[in-house]
Formats: structure tokens, C-alpha cells, sequence
């Protein structure tokens, strides 16, 4: 009954060949019997009210086969050198893709990293990536983690051998890009793949945007102070403006994270980090670019106070001092509005070894 | 009529197709790398620099793009292609621009590095593979050329000495033009030698201590760096291609 109606909805599509989506909804890999994917089901849809996409799609087409690849490789420790760490060791699911409750990364042989895990979502409207915005490409993203030795370890060189012995890789590859051949362009470019359909547009803010949910009275209050207070750097509806900001904290000496200055090379961009979406904040704590602040109430207190460690911070943070313990529960109620259960439950991105 | 059309234009495509098939006379590029008045190798030899410092080099790679010969006439003929020179790999010192054929030519130009674009371009195959060990991953970009190896003067461990360039936007913008004039103006070419001289980047503007600077690894130094290293070329030979 499903098989059917999907040929029926393909049939309706702009693409002629119909051949093709029906092999692509036959087609099962081993371990994925529970889903299979045709491509309506890889089709990016950009959400009401979201910008154009900055990455480029069109040089790397999403297919069922090319999304399969990405995600396999995702959730694949083999990819470090100690075959135990894999991207999805940090990245978590069900955290929006951040590592719930780990103030700093955790890399292999129990290493720690300097920074607190990102939350993977809307990635295709960043301009760069990284707390620090070293990184000008989605696709040369995973490069960072894979080669970094106190987090996946392992040398480019290195990752394509292991796929290219291994019994599954060469024909998943095949199936993506017409040939059994394995190289970084086509590594990287499946895992931007998976990356890119990570939309989190279905909250209950988008909702209530779309007039098809209502805000409690004190959810309203809350968006009304996030839009006087907090607006200017988490600009909706991606609830970031990409800038870099010194939001006066005291730094960590111990990390020696001079942020953006460690890219730019000026002064002035010292403790600036990037602002990140507040998408799904509920489910990604710890907060901050070291995770110091273990709740949404401490972030609160952290601007409510108005104890800025240095003189140069970001003046438009200054609009959220003096903030009432009423206004911190309002934002916090409305900052939870933003957890997007349709994403967090997303069954494309689960582990396709979970059954 | 419509078959008298038809065998035009196939005649046409024919002739234009000919055309460019026989119009691709490569021009040919051959690099050659010495440290003063001596051939360049691997690890064994040791050479001093301008400052009497031993060293031996154990790494010596770079990226060379965006070639152009120019006519006499002031025309130009160009290359986007890269290639990535590694002395480690003699095939790779010696190569064809398929877009340029031979000719009448008064100077070559080159960029040393990867032009800006193609470092925000994304992942890139064939010389711009990150596999190939020359792209920095932590803060995108290719790294333009690496110079590595030893000298007791390096207070580094294992008395290394590592130069690894690139950037194409600020802080350090290590992109640079070399321009080489070249000789034999009024005989038709097809082959130049280029020499690449590691002595040149220890000497001038700048002479490198390398007791003092046995790492530059990202923007501190680069700038400097590839200000000498864009003076090391010269030409050898100018030929028609054997």
C-alpha cells in the first residue's frame, strides 16, 4: 500500500523517470530492512520564511543512495584512528545533534577537546563553521574532527583506505555516484548530504508563526522580551545572524581560546565566538563556547546580572541587564518553544543500526 | 535543401572539432630544484643558507595555477589548471598545460598558491584533494607551499624545521604572481624549465634565522615567508619539446 501510493507521488513529481524511484524504493541496504527512502523523501524543502540556502545544492544533488552513504558514515566509528569514535559519538540525536550534559568534547582515547559540542541543524544557511568560523565550507567541515588528534585522529589518507577495504563502502558508493570509486570529494559530499536535509523548522514557534498554534500568556510575554532583548544577534527565523560576538565572559585560561582572533589575527576579535542558533536550546545543554553554564537560567543570570568580564564586550548584550526573575522564566518558557520534536525524532537521521 | 543543411553543419562540426584536436599542442612545464648551484635532494645532502646554518630538507611542495604566456604581440594565452610540484614525486615536476600551445612567447606568469576562489570552492579532486596533505582543516585554505626539514641550528624537537604557507585573506594573504621573462622572444617554443632555488627562501628580502624560526605553521611569518619563496624562480631553458 505504501510502495503504491509513493509511485503514485512520483508520478506526480517533475521527474520523468519513475524507473528509477521505484528501484530506489526496492533498493534495501543490509541493516536498513526498517526504512528505505525514495526521493520525495530527500527532497530539501525550504521552510516558510527561511532564507535561500547559502550552500550550493545544485553541485551536490541530494539522492536516497548519496543521504544513505552520509548517514552510514555518520554513525561509523571506523572513520577514527581508534575505530571506537564516530561522528555521531558527540553529535547526538536526540540533543539536536550537540552532546548533551559534556561541557567540553570528548575525543578518542578519552581526550578532551577545548570547545562545547555545536548542535547540528540548519547548517546549509551558515556562512562558516566552527565556534570560531574557521571553516568557509559545509563540505570540508568534517575534515576538522576527523584529522584533529584529540578527536577522531585518523589522516584523510587513512579514512578512504579503511572505506575502500571495507565489504559495504565500495557498492554504497557505487549506488551514490555511478562508480565503486572512493575519494574525498565523494566522502564529504554524501556527508553534506545527510547534513543538509538536518532542518529543524517544526517547533511550536513555527507553529504559532503559522497560525496553526496558539502561545500560552506567558510564552507571549517571552517572545516579547526575546524580540527587545535578545533579537539584535539571534535574529529569526534561524535565531542567528552568523556574527561573531565577546559576550563578556571571563575566559578559561586553561583552554587558551582566543576565538575568533585565533582565525582573523586581530586583537579585537579575542573571546568573540560565534552566535549560535537557539533552535532546540532546551535539548543541547550545556551552554556556552566551553559549556561553563549547565542550565537556561544560568544563561539568563549570566546577562541579567550584567557582570561583563571585559571592557570591549558586545554592547547590544547590555539591552538583557537587569532582567526580572519573571522576564527569566518568560524567555526560558519561550526559549522552549523552539524544540522542534519533528526534527529530534526524525527517523532518516537515527542510527541505521538501531532497529 | 534540408540535406545540403544537414551536411553542412556536419561538415562544419567535423572542421571544428579537427580544428581543436590539432590546435592542442601542449605546452610543456618542467620544474627543477636546487639549493644554490646544487641539485636538490631528499634528506642526504646538507646545504648552508645566507647565514653560514647548516640544513638538509626533508619536504619541499607547492602549488603553481593560472598560467599564462604572453605573445608578443601582447596577447595571452591561459591555463586555469593546478598542479601541485612535489619533489618526493618526479612526475610531478614536469607537466602539460593542455589550453596552451607552442609559440612565440615573452614572458610566462604563474600564481604560486591557490587563487581564492577554489579555496571557498568546497571539497576539490585530482591536485586540490585534501588527501594530498596540502589544506589546513582547522581554518580552510590550501596551505601554498611546505618547506620542511633539518638543522642542528632548530631548537625545535629533533632539530625540525617546518614552513607550511598559505592563506588568501587576511591576516595573511600569501598568494603571489611570479613573472619570468623569457629569451628566446622570436623562436617558436613549447617547453620552458623553470629553477626553483630553496636557497632564495632563506635570502632575500629577508634572511631566515633558523635558529630563531623553525615554525611557521599559520599567519605569523607567512607573508614574509612567501615574500622570498615567490623570488626563487628562474628560467632555464626555453626549447622546443623533444
Amino acid at each position: 500500500m505504501k510502495r503504491a501510493k509513493q509511485n503514485e507521488d512520483s508520478k506526480k513529481s517533475d521527474c520523468p523517470c519513475i524507473a528509477c524511484v521505484v528501484y530506489c524504493s526496492l533498493w534495501v541496504h543490509p541493516g536498513e530492512s526498517v526504512f528505505q527512502y525514495i526521493k520525495k523523501d530527500v527532497e530539501l524543502k525550504i521552510p516558510i520564511g527561511f532564507p535561500q540556502p547559502l550552500y550550493d545544492l545544485k553541485k551536490n544533488k541530494i539522492t536516497p543512495a548519496g543521504f544513505i552513504l552520509g548517514r552510514k558514515l555518520f554513525y561509523d566509528p571506523i572513520l577514527s584512528k581508534d575505530y571506537f569514535t564516530s561522528c555521531a559519538s558527540c553529535h547526538q540525536r536526540f540533543a539536536a545533534f550537540a552532546h548533551i550534559d559534556h561541557a567540553l568534547s570528548h575525543g578518542m582515547l578519552g581526550q578532551f577537546g577545548k570547545r562545547n559540542v555545536p548542535a547540528l541543524q540548519n547548517l546549509i544557511w551558515k556562512d562558516a563553521y566552527m565556534a570560531d568560523g574557521g571553516i568557509n565550507h559545509l563540505d570540508l567541515q568534517p575534515l576538522a574532527p576527523l584529522t584533529s588528534p584529540i578527536e577522531m585522529g585518523e589522516s584523510v589518507a587513512g579514512v578512504l583506505e579503511k572505506l575502500r577495504n571495507d565489504s559495504l563502502y565500495p557498492g554504497m558508493f557505487n549506488k551514490a555516484f555511478g562508480s565503486d570509486e572512493i575519494n574525498s570529494e565523494r566522502l564529504l559530499k554524501s556527508l553534506s548530504q545527510f547534513l543538509a536535509l538536518m532542518i529543524s523548522s517544526n517547533s511550536p514557534y513555527d507553529k504559532y508563526l503559522e497560525g496553526k498554534m496558539e502561545f500560552s500568556s506567558q510564552e507571549l510575554n517571552g517572545l516579547k522580551l526575546f524580540r527587545s532583548k535578545c533579537e539584535t544577534c539571534h535574529k529569526e527565523p534561524l535565531f542567528t545572524d552568523n556574527s561573531y560576538r565577546n559576550i563578556g565572559l571571563k575566559p578559561d585560561t586553561s583552554l587558551k581560546d582566543s576565538g575568533r582572533a585565533a582565525i582573523t589575527g586581530v586583537n579585537e576579535d579575542k573571546m568573540k565566538f560565534k552566535v549560535p542558533s537557539l533552535r532546540n536550546v532546551e535539548v543541547s545543554y550545556p551552554y556556552m563556547h566551553d559549556g561553563r553554564f549547565r542550565n537556561l537560567k544560568e544563561v539568563m543570570n549570566h546577562y541579567a546580572d550584567g557582570k561583563f568580564f571585559t571592557p570591549d564586550f558586545d554592547k547590544s548584550i547590555e539591552k538583557a541587564v537587569g532582567l526580572s526573575e519573571d522576564d527569566k522564566s518568560d524567555l526560558i518558557a519561550f526559549l522552549k518553544t523552539l524544540t522542534d520534536k519533528t526534527f529530534l525524532m526524525d527517523r532518516r537521521f537515527a542510527d541505521p543500526a538501531m532497529k | 535543401m534540408i540535406h545540403w543543411l544537414r551536411f553542412s553543419v556536419l561538415a562544419l562540426v567535423f572542421f571544428f572539432s579537427w580544428n581543436t584536436l590539432y590546435s592542442q599542442a601542449n605546452f610543456s612545464i618542467r620544474f627543477e630544484h636546487a639549493v644554490g648551484t646544487e641539485a636538490l635532494i631528499l634528506d642526504s645532502l646538507q646545504y648552508k643558507n645566507v647565514l653560514g646554518q647548516n640544513f638538509t630538507v626533508s619536504k619541499f611542495k607547492y602549488y603553481v595555477s593560472n598560467f599564462r604566456l604572453k605573445r608578443n604581440d601582447g596577447k595571452e594565452e591561459f591555463s586555469k589548471e593546478v598542479f601541485l610540484i612535489n619533489e618526493e614525486d618526479s612526475g610531478s615536476k614536469h607537466f602539460l598545460l593542455k589550453d596552451i600551445p607552442a609559440g612565440k612567447y615573452a614572458s610566462v606568469q604563474f600564481t604560486l598558491g591557490v587563487d581564492s576562489i577554489l579555496n571557498c570552492s568546497g571539497v576539490q579532486s585530482g591536485a586540490l584533494d585534501p588527501v594530498n596533505g596540502m589544506f589546513w582543516t582547522w581554518n580552510t585554505g590550501y596551505i601554498f607551499l611546505k618547506l620542511e626539514g633539518k638543522s642542528p641550528e632548530s631548537t625545535a624537537n629533533g632539530n625540525i624545521f617546518e614552513y607550511h604557507i598559505g592563506g588568501y585573506k587576511t591576516p595573511a594573504n600569501c598568494i603571489r604572481q611570479v613573472i619570468l621573462t623569457l629569451k628566446e622572444r622570436d623562436s617558436e617554443i613549447s617547453e620552458i624549465s623553470i629553477k626553483a632555488d630553496v636557497a632564495e627562501i632563506f635570502k632575500n628580502t629577508v634572511a631566515l634565522d633558523l635558529a630563531k624560526l623553525n615554525s611557521v605553521t599559520d599567519f605569523h611569518n607567512a607573508e614574509m615567508v612567501a615574500d622570498n619563496y615567490s623570488k626563487m624562480f628562474s628560467i632555464l631553458e626555453e626549447s622546443k619539446a623533444k
